[in-house]
């Protein structure tokens, strides 16, 4: 019998507030341990929530992004569990009235069929402080309350996934979309976006769901599609062997690329959910709701569709520039700045600025290079100043180092492109004098011969001439001198 | 209403209490007579009546995103059993 499985995923992502959602401690990593706590994030008696307005409005706005129906009026409840991380022993969260509901996202598999993957809630919650386990020997656990109170959204999509590769691929849309908008770092490893996976097999095509599994904590692109990978083998096997699969919380261990049982059905947390009664209700009127609307940027699918529609790149190129939203806004710069074919654009940022810039360490956001500056250099390769191999390979990496103009470089270095007809000649020459073989392919040969003896003596040239000589007057000059001669 | 033993200890397993046998029964009785006592407000008719979750009139109250002070240390540590001056040491947890 054939299988599928069906995926859904519960992901949380940090809000990039200045302070917690509750209280006005910093929202910050890497500061040392317990120095961004106060009564409230500690949980001390009597200590009072008082929700951060702009957690709410980045919340929001993220909803809106994924497509969400905002809910006008939402509820905080507590979620009762023990662990030394959690010192209130309750978890301030929403349960049945959360802020936003009914979104979807779109993913698009490689073989570029587009799949519609529906969210069905996402709720505004406080992240637990962290604990570290004291190895070997050591008796202790270590806990570090400075994430305690982070503002955290959970998104919860429908079982809409049918595949590992979908699930990476929803779990990427929805990094890019949120960091796209501002409102997360989307930093795996430092946990800025976590994933739990929810997993179960049936016959292929039947409509019923099977028993499902949780899979905990997976916190790489990566790790998301293996641990499922495991997991659906997992169950496949335990169901072709006659067995029955367990609900159970299952712990995905990244060395072994496995997954293990955490905690079965029976020992299953009872969270004894109730109204959070220190917070009142949170209300969404029209205003406040068409503010944010207004401070929502385009978004990627929707850039990406217009500048293959106003640009005319391609597809893949264009995906390639919406991954950054400041990528998108350099290429958009560059391209109402340059008079030639936006593709042109596209290629050399594609191609040549992001190894250049990568070769220094440098974001596109921190690049040395100005927008206007790439659409200068191809100007000045259009205009048979230089050549577009000496743009590519002398002036990007020189304009990312010093992010001087390209026509300073062009100038400071002697890069003018050679269209003197005599001085090439002269080089062309000398260049014969060193290649009898395919001065001899050329005389002798067929034309398909020739054709490859003049390739190869254009590349000598470039050589010779350190890619300055003008390609165009090459391909006229170098048989006309072999004929001379 | 009366609770059952298992439900006793499944609360103070929840509660992270560990009863004797005779607290068990005690409790049994006393939880059971509280729930009776909360029962009585099952008597009202509440008929049409939307669910309300405060008892004042619905109004955000909301901070603005500044930061403000954080403890010191010493006072985060104040009544804390163990610390090394950097964390808070409980026993070892293994991650459930």
């Amino acid at each position: 019998m054939e299988f599928e499985a069906v995926i859904g995923l519960e992901v949380h992502a940090q809000l990039l507030t200045e302070t917690k959602i509750f209280c006005s401690c910093k929202n910050e990593f890497g500061a040392p341990p317990n120095t961004n706590v106060c009564p409230v994030c500690l949980g001390m008696p009597g200590s009072l929530p008082v929700l951060n307005k702009k957690a709410v409005e980045y919340a929001v706005k993220a909803a809106l992004a994924l497509n969400c129906k905002i809910n006008r009026y939402s509820v905080f409840a507590r979620k009762h569990y023990f662990y030394p991380d959690l010192p209130k022993a309750y978890q301030i969260t929403q349960y049945e009235l959360p802020f936003a509901e009914n979104g979807w996202i779109e993913i698009e598999k490689p073989d570029g069929t587009k799949k519609k993957i529906r969210i069905k809630r996402i709720h505004m919650e406080e992240d637990a402080g962290k604990t570290i386990h004291g190895e070997g020997l050591d008796p202790n656990s270590y806990v570090d309350l400075n994430r305690a109170g982070t503002p955290l959204i959970e998104i919860v999509s429908e079982p809409d996934i049918s595949t590992p590769e979908e699930a990476r691929l929803y779990m990427q849309k929805l990094r890019d979309i949120l960091v796209w908008i501002g409102v997360n770092d989307g930093n795996l490893e430092e946990g800025s976006l976590r994933c739990d996976a929810n997993v179960s097999i049936r016959p292929k095509g039947s409509d019923k769901l099977g028993t499902r599994t949780e899979i905990k904590n997976v916190n790489s692109f990566r790790f998301i599609q293996k641990a499922l990978e495991y997991e659906i083998e997992r169950q496949i096997k335990v169901v072709r062997s006659g067995g029955e699969v367990v609900q159970e919380t299952r712990l995905f261990d990244s060395q072994r690329g496995i997954t293990k049982t955490m905690r079965t059905k029976e020992e299953a947390e009872d969270y004894r959910y109730f109204p959070e009664p220190d917070l009142p209700p949170l209300i969404i009127d029209d205003e406040w709701l068409e503010s944010i609307k207004a401070s929502l940027p385009e978004l990627p699918d929707q850039v990406k569709e217009r500048f293959i529609r106003d640009y005319g790149i391609t597809s893949y190129d264009a995906d390639i520039l919406v991954r950054d939203r400041a990528l998108a806004r350099f290429f958009e710069e560059a391209a109402k700045n340059y008079s030639g074919e936006a593709k042109k654009v596209a290629n050399i940022i594609i191609s040549d600025l992001l190894g250049a810039l990568n070769e220094e360490k440098l974001e596109i956001s921190e690049s040395p290079v100005e927008p206007l500056h790439v659409a200068q250099l191809l100007e000045l390769v259009d205009k048979e100043v230089i050549s577009l191999r000496v743009a590519k390979e002398e002036i990007i990496p020189e304009m990312v180092k010093s992010g001087k103009e390209p026509r300073a470089i062009v100038e400071e270095k002697g890069l003018v492109q050679i269209s003197d007809e005599s001085a090439l000649k002269e080089i062309i020459k000398k260049v014969l004098e060193n290649n009898e073989k395919a001065v001899k392919q050329y005389r002798e040969g067929n034309d398909k011969q020739k054709q490859k003896a003049v390739k190869f003596l254009i590349g000598q040239v470039m050589k010779e001439t350190r890619g300055k000589a003008n390609p165009k007057l090459l391909n006229q000059l170098i048989p006309q001198v072999l004929e001379e001669v | 209403m009366k609770l059952s033993k298992e439900e006793v200890k499944h609360i103070a397993m929840l509660s992270r209490l560990e009863l004797k046998e005779e607290e068990v029964e005690k409790f049994q009785t006393q939880l059971s007579e509280i729930l009776d006592f909360v029962e009585k407000l099952n008597e009202l008719d509440t008929e049409g009546i939307d669910p309300k979750f405060q008892i004042i009139p619905p109004q955000n109250v909301l901070r603005e995103d500044v930061s403000g002070v954080s403890l010191s240390r010493e006072k985060t540590f104040m009544n804390a059993p163990e610390t090394d001056e950097e964390y808070f040491i409980v026993p070892k947890v293994v991650k459930k």
